[in-house]
C-alpha cells in the first residue's frame, strides 16, 4: 500500500508507435488494451506543451569525463558518467489521464512516459522519469532520436530492467543506471585498458559535436 | 526516410536465427542481436506459441556458456521475458546459482533477481542462505536486488521471507541510499501487522538520519499511519511525530518536502496551526517553474479546500496566477480550488476570469468547472444571477454532447435548490433548446419545462419555444414537445384552449408517434369534445411515472392496465426519461401495486364500475404452492357493499396456452355474500400473467366474512413450442385451487395517528368498549402481539409492536379505520399470566 509503485513506463516515437514499453501493473490484461491506452494517452499529451517549440535539442557540455572508480572490494568495477550531457530546455509535464498520474517528457521523435497511481507522489514519478530520461540520454551518447534508440534497442531494454523491479523503484540516478548499462561491453574480469576508455570518450565527442551541429 | 533495424522483421525468420544459440561457437554479439530481435517481437506485442516460447527458452539456456558479460545480461531479460514453467525453471537453476555465487557483482545481482521471479517456495529453502548473505552485500546493487525480491517474494512466501529480519535490519543502516529504501519497505511490509513492532520502527528512525529521499517519504507515510492509528488514545496534547513531519518540511530533497506537506494536510482533525506551515510550503510550490511542482501543489490544495477553505485562502492570488498556466490540468484545478475557497464578493470577478480560460480547455476540463461552479451558486445562491448567466452563455457555446449535459444537469439543479433562480433558468434553457443539436437534451429539457413551466407566474411564456419544437425538430423531440404542450394544458386551465389549438395542428404530423400523443392528448384533456376524465386522473396520467405497454395485442389498449411504478426514483434521475415506448426489453407487466392502480383497473371494468369506493385492497395471497404448473394469487378488494377478487394467474407451462380462464367460486361457507359478476381472462399464454375478476355482493357496510373455495377452469391448448402457434381445439380443464377467506382484518386500513394519546382523549367516552381476552398459551408475549395485530389489521403507533425482551406486561396502541370509515383506536394490554389475559379497550 504505502509503497511507491510505478505502473509503466513507455516511450513511444512521434506516432505513438512503440519504441519499448515495460508494463509492471496487471491493470492492462493483454496487448491490445495496452496498446489502447499508449494511443489515447499519446494524442491526449500531444496537445499539451510538454515540447518546447524551435531549438529541438540542446545540451550543455560541461565536463566530460569518463571515470573508472573502485569499489573498495577492488572487485566492483562500474563506469561513471560525470556530467556529460545536460539536457536542458525540457521540464518534465504532467497529467491526470485515466486515473492514473503520468508524468512524461518530449525529446525529438522520442516520448518518454511514467506511469504511476493516482495518490501517489508525483515528485518520485518525476525523479523516476528523470532517471530514465537521462539515461537514455547519456547511453545513446547525446544523440536522443528514434532512428538512435531502435538501435540501441538492447541499451534501452536493459536501462528499463535496471530502473523499476516489478514495479518497484529500483534506481533513480541516471548515472549509475546507465553505468551499470554499458558496464555490460567490459568484462569486469578482464582488465580495462585505458585506450577503452579514451575510445569510448572520442566516440562520446563525436557523436556529440555531430547532434550539436545538426 | 524512417530507418528502422527492425524493418521487416518477421517472427517466423528470427526464431530460425535463434539456432545460433545451439552453435559450438558462440558469436555473443550476434547472439545479442538476435536477443534483441526477439525482445523487440515480444515488445511489440507479439506472442510466442507454447511450443515457440520453450523451443527458444532451452536455446537461450546454452548461451550460459558464453563468458560475454553483455550477452549474460541479455539472457536475464529475456528468461524473466519468457516466464518459463516450473520444470523449465529446473534446467537453469544450477546456471543461475553458479552466477548468484559469482565474484562479478553484476551476475549476482542479477542472479538473484532472475532466480527469485522464477522460482517456487522449494527452491527458496535451498538458496535461502545466499539470499541472506546477499542482503548484507558489500554491493549496494546486490543488497538493493535481493531486498527488491524480497519484497516480491513476500507475497508468495511471506514465512521465509520474514526469516530475514535481522539482515534487513542491517540493511536499513546502510549507507547506500537506494539499499536503504529497499530495506526500509521490506522491513515495514514484514511487520506491518504488528503495530508496536512498526510504532518502533518509526520511533527509532525518525530520531535518526535516514539519507535516502526515497526511504524518507516511506517513513514520513509509516509515521502517518501510526499516527492515524494512535489518535483514539491521544486526545489532548501535541500530535506525537508532528515534529518529524514538520522537520521533513525543511528537507533539501523536494520529493520529501512534498511528501511531509501532504501528510500534514491529511491527518486526521488537523489544526490550522498544524496546517500552517504544510501550506506555507505548497504555496512556494505553486510560483515553481516546474509544472510537476505546481500540479503536486494545487492538487493538494484543492483537496484542503474542501475541509480547510480558510487556511487555502493565502494562496489564492499564486492560485489566480495558474488560470493562465499552459498545463490546462493545473490551471483547472486552481480554478475549481479557488471556486471553493472564494467569498461571495469575489465571485464576479473570478467569473470574469474564468470566461476567458473557458475558451481554450478541452470538455473534459469544463465539466470539472461546471461542477465546481454549481456547487458555488448552491453555497451562495445570492449570486444565482451571475453565475446562471455564466452557465447560460457556455451553454451557447461550442461544445460536446458531455460538456452540454453537465451544463443543463447543473442549470436544472440550480432551478431546484433556488426558487428565485427559476424563471430564468427556465428561460435560459428554452432559449437553448431552440438552437440544440442534441435530441436526448432537447427531449429532456422538455419533459423538464413541462413539470415546472406551468407552475411558474406566467407560464404562456414558455409555450412559443415548446411550440416552435413541434415545428422544427425532428420526431423524437416534436413527440416530447407534445407531451409538454400536453401538460400545460393540463395544469394551466386559461392555457387549454390555446393548447388545443396547437395539438389539433400535431394531428397532421407526418410522424406516427407524434400524431398519436396528440390525439391521446387531446382526448384525455377533453379538446375533442368527449367526456372528460377528472382533472386529477389526466394530472395522473400526464405527470405519474407509468410503465411501458410491452406485447403487440389484439385487444384494445386500455391505458388502465399499464401499471404505475411506485418506487420513488432518486433525485439524480429526477429527469427520468420521456415516455416514449421504446422499452421493448422491459418486463412484462406485473400485477398492480398500489392502491391506486387497483382502483384505476377495478373501475375501468364495467361490471364493476358501480361499487363505489374502494375501500381496501388486500397483499396478494398465494393459492397455489410455489412452482406448480398454474400459479395464481389473489387480491381481496373490499367496496362498501361489494367485494371483488382478483385472480392474478400465470402459466408456467411453455406448450400450454389457457383461454377463457375463470375461477368457479364456491361460497356456501360465507353465507351473507352472493356472487353477482365475473369476468373471464380471454387467453393466458405462457409467462405473461394476467386477471380474472369474480365479483360478490354482501350486505352494505357490515364486514361480513367467510371462506370460499376456488377452482380455476379454463380451455387449455397445445402450443408447438418451436412455432409458438396454439392448436385451434382446446380441452377443458380445471385446477383446484387453495381456499380464501375474508377476514375482520380485510375490512380494517391500516391508519397511523401522529398523537395517540390525544386522539384517544379527543373521542367520545361512550365509544369505548372495554373486554377481556385470553389468548391461549403462546410462545413468547411478542408473538402474541404480532398474532393480535394481523388479526386485527390494523396499524401499530408510536412503535409499540416491539415488545422489549422479557418483559412480562406490554402495552401496545393500534389504529385505523373500519369499513363505513369508523375511526378506531385500540389499546390492548397483554400481561404474562400462565394462560396470556388480554385486556382490551
Amino acid at each position: 500500500e504505502s509503497c511507491p509503485s510505478i505502473k509503466n513506463i513507455l516511450l513511444l516515437d512521434s506516432e505513438g508507435n512503440r519504441v519499448a514499453v515495460k508494463y509492471y501493473s496487471d491493470e492492462w490484461p493483454n496487448n491490445s488494451v495496452k496498446e489502447a491506452f499508449e494511443k489515447s494517452l499519446f494524442t491526449k499529451t500531444q496537445k499539451t506543451n510538454a515540447r518546447t517549440e524551435g531549438k529541438q535539442f540542446v545540451f550543455l557540455f560541461v565536463h566530460s569525463h569518463l571515470s573508472f572508480s573502485s569499489c573498495p572490494d577492488k572487485k566492483y568495477h562500474s563506469l561513471t558518467f560525470h556530467n556529460v550531457f545536460i539536457p536542458f530546455l525540457f521540464t518534465a509535464e504532467i497529467a491526470m489521464f485515466e486515473s492514473h498520474i503520468i508524468v512524461y517528457k518530449f525529446v525529438q521523435d522520442l516520448h518518454f512516459f511514467v506511469t504511476g497511481a493516482e495518490n501517489e507522489n508525483e515528485l518520485i514519478l518525476v525523479t523516476v522519469l528523470q532517471g530514465f530520461f537521462d539515461a537514455v540520454g547519456l547511453l545513446l551518447r547525446g544523440t536522443v532520436d528514434k532512428k538512435e534508440a531502435l538501435e540501441n534497442l538492447d541499451l534501452i531494454l536493459l536501462c528499463l530492467d535496471e530502473i523499476v523491479d516489478g514495479g518497484i523503484i529500483l534506481e533513480t540516478d541516471a548515472n549509475v543506471i546507465a553505468g551499470k548499462v554499458a558496464s555490460h561491453s567490459i568484462d569486469a574480469a578482464a582488465p580495462l585498458s585505458e585506450q577503452t576508455i579514451s575510445q569510448a570518450l572520442a566516440t562520446a565527442r563525436e557523436h556529440l559535436a555531430r547532434s550539436l551541429l545538426k | 526516410a524512417d530507418y528502422s533495424p527492425f524493418l521487416g522483421i518477421e517472427k517466423g525468420a528470427v526464431l530460425q536465427e535463434a539456432r545460433v544459440f545451439n552453435d559450438p561457437q558462440l558469436d555473443p554479439r550476434r547472439c545479442s542481436q538476435v536477443i534483441t530481435k526477439l525482445l523487440y517481437l515480444l515488445n511489440q506485442g507479439e506472442t510466442f506459441t507454447k511450443v515457440e516460447a520453450t523451443e527458444v527458452f532451452f536455446a537461450v539456456t546454452k548461451l550460459f556458456q558464453s563468458k560475454d558479460i553483455g550477452l549474460r545480461r541479455m539472457v536475464y531479460v529475456m528468461i524473466k521475458e519468457l516466464s518459463p514453467s516450473a520444470d523449465e525453471v529446473i534446467i537453469v537453476t544450477s546456471s543461475l546459482m553458479k552466477d548468484m555465487t559469482s565474484k562479478t557483482d553484476m551476475y549476482r545481482a542479477n542472479a538473484i533477481r532472475v532466480l527469485c521471479r522464477i522460482t517456487d517456495g522449494t527452491l527458496l529453502t535451498q538458496i535461502e542462505r545466499y539470499l541472506k548473505q546477499a542482503i548484507v552485500d558489500k554491493n549496494p546493487v546486490v543488497a538493493s536486488a535481493t531486498l527488491v525480491s524480497g519484497i516480491h517474494l513476500l507475497q508468495t512466501n511471506p514465512e521465509i521471507v520474514k526469516r530475514w529480519s535481522n539482515e534487513v535490519q542491517e540493511a536499513v543502516q546502510s549507507r547506500a541510499a537506494l539499499v536503504q529504501f529497499h530495506a526500509l519497505a521490506l522491513l515495514h511490509q514484514i511487520r506491518q501487522n504488528d503495530r508496536l513492532a512498526v510504532n518502533k520502527l518509526v520511533s527509532s528512525l525518525t530520531k535518526g538520519s535516514v539519507r535516502s529521499p526515497l526511504a524518507q517519504c516511506l517513513l514520513i507515510r509509516y509515521t502517518s499511519q501510526v499516527i492515524r492509528e494512535s489518535a483514539n488514545n491521544n486526545q489532548a496534547g501535541d500530535r506525537p511525530f508532528y515534529d518529524f513531519l514538520e522537520g521533513c518540511l525543511r528537507h533539501k530533497a523536494e520529493m520529501v518536502i512534498f511528501e511531509a506537506a501532504r501528510a500534514i494536510t491529511e491527518l486526521n482533525g488537523v489544526t490550522s496551526r498544524e496546517l500552517t506551515p504544510a501550506i506555507t510550503v505548497l504555496q512556494l510550490f505553486l510560483s515553481s517553474s516546474k509544472p510537476v511542482l505546481r500540479f503536486a501543489a494545487v492538487r493538494t490544495l484543492n483537496k484542503v479546500a474542501m475541509t480547510h477553505p480558510m487556511a487555502v485562502t493565502n494562496c489564492n492570488i499564486d492560485m489566480e496566477s495558474l488560470i493562465s498556466d499552459q498545463n490546462r490540468s493545473i490551471a483547472t484545478l486552481a480554478i475549481t480550488t479557488l471556486l471553493k475557497t472564494g467569498n461571495e464578493s469575489s465571485v464576479d470577478r473570478l467569473m470574469k476570469q474564468i470566461t476567458n480560460f473557458m475558451s481554450d480547455i478541452a470538455d473534459e476540463f469544463k465539466i470539472v468547472v461546471v461542477e465546481a461552479i454549481r456547487s458555488l451558486c448552491l453555497k451562495f445562491p445570492l449570486k444565482h444571477r451571475s453565475l446562471m448567466n455564466f452557465l447560460s452563455n457556455i451553454l451557447r457555446e461550442e461544445g460536446g454532447f458531455e460538456y452540454k449535459k453537465a451544463i443543463v444537469d447543473s442549470i436544472v439543479i440550480l432551478i431546484r435548490d433556488i426558487p428565485e433562480a427559476k424563471e430564468s433558468g427556465l428561460l435560459h434553457l428554452c432559449e437553448f433548446i431552440e438552437d440544440c443539436e442534441f435530441t436526448y437534451l432537447s427531449t429532456q429539457i422538455l419533459h423538464f419545462l413541462g413539470i415546472e413551466g406551468p407552475k411558474t407566474s406566467d407560464p404562456s411564456k414558455y409555450i412559443r419555444y415548446i411550440y416552435n419544437r413541434v415545428h422544427l425538430e425532428n420526431a423524437t423531440v416534436r413527440a416530447g414537445a407534445v407531451s409538454t404542450l400536453a401538460k400545460f394544458g393540463a395544469m394551466v386551465d386559461t392555457l387549454k384552449p390555446r393548447v388545443f389549438v396547437l395539438l389539433r395542428r400535431c394531428l397532421f404530423d407526418n410522424d406516427d408517434e407524434v400524431r398519436d400523443r396528440a390525439t391521446l392528448y387531446l382526448n384525455t384533456l377533453g379538446g375533442d369534445g368527449a367526456v372528460v376524465e377528472t382533472g386529477e386522473d389526466v394530472k395522473e396520467f400526464l405527470f405519474g411515472s407509468l410503465d411501458i405497454p410491452l406485447e403487440p395485442s389484439e385487444e384494445a389498449f386500455d391505458i388502465n392496465s399499464v401499471p404505475k411504478e411506485v418506487k420513488t426514483q432518486p433525485l439524480a434521475e429526477k429527469k427520468a426519461p420521456g415516455k416514449k415506448p421504446t422499452g421493448l426489453g422491459a418486463p412484462p407487466a406485473g400485477p398492480p401495486s398500489t392502491v391506486d392502480a387497483y382502483e384505476k383497473l377495478l373501475s375501468s371494468i364495467p361490471e364493476f364500475a358501480n361499487f363505489g369506493k374502494l375501500f381496501k385492497s388486500s397483499a396478494p395471497v398465494e393459492l397455489t404452492e410455489a412452482e406448480t404448473e398454474y400459479a395464481v394469487n389473489v387480491v381481496k378488494h373490499i367496496f362498501d357493499g361489494h367485494v371483488v377478487f382478483q385472480y392474478n394467474c400465470t402459466n408456467t407451462i411453455p406448450e400450454q396456452l389457457l383461454e377463457n380462464v375463470t375461477v368457479i367460486v364456491d361460497a356456501s361457507e360465507a353465507e351473507e355474500f352472493a356472487e353477482v359478476a365475473s369476468k373471464p381472462l380471454r387467453s393466458l399464454p405462457y409467462d405473461s400473467p394476467g386477471q380474472t375478476f369474480v365479483a360478490f355482493e354482501k350486505p352494505e357496510g357490515v364486514p361480513a366474512v367467510g371462506k370460499f373455495s376456488n377452482m380455476l377452469r379454463f380451455i387449455v391448448k397445445e402450443v408447438d413450442p418451436s412455432t409458438g402457434e396454439a392448436e385451434d381445439d382446446g380441452v377443458e380443464d380445471e385446477y383446484q385451487l387453495e381456499e380464501l377467506e375474508v377476514v375482520a382484518a380485510d375490512y380494517m386500513l391500516k391508519v397511523g395517528v401522529s398523537n395517540f394519546r390525544n386522539a384517544w382523549e379527543t373521542m367520545d367516552a361512550d365509544c369505548e368498549r372495554v373486554d377481556e381476552y385470553g389468548l391461549g398459551p403462546r410462545e413468547s408475549l411478542a408473538e402474541a402481539v404480532n398474532a393480535v395485530i394481523n388479526l386485527l389489521g390494523m396499524q401499530p403507533c408510536e412503535g409499540t409492536e416491539v415488545v422489549p425482551n422479557n418483559s412480562r406486561s406490554h402495552t401496545c396502541l393500534l389504529s385505523g379505520v373500519y369499513i363505513g370509515n369508523v375511526k378506531v383506536l385500540v389499546r390492548l394490554q397483554f400481561g404474562l399470566d400462565g394462560p396470556k389475559d388480554v385486556a382490551m379497550k
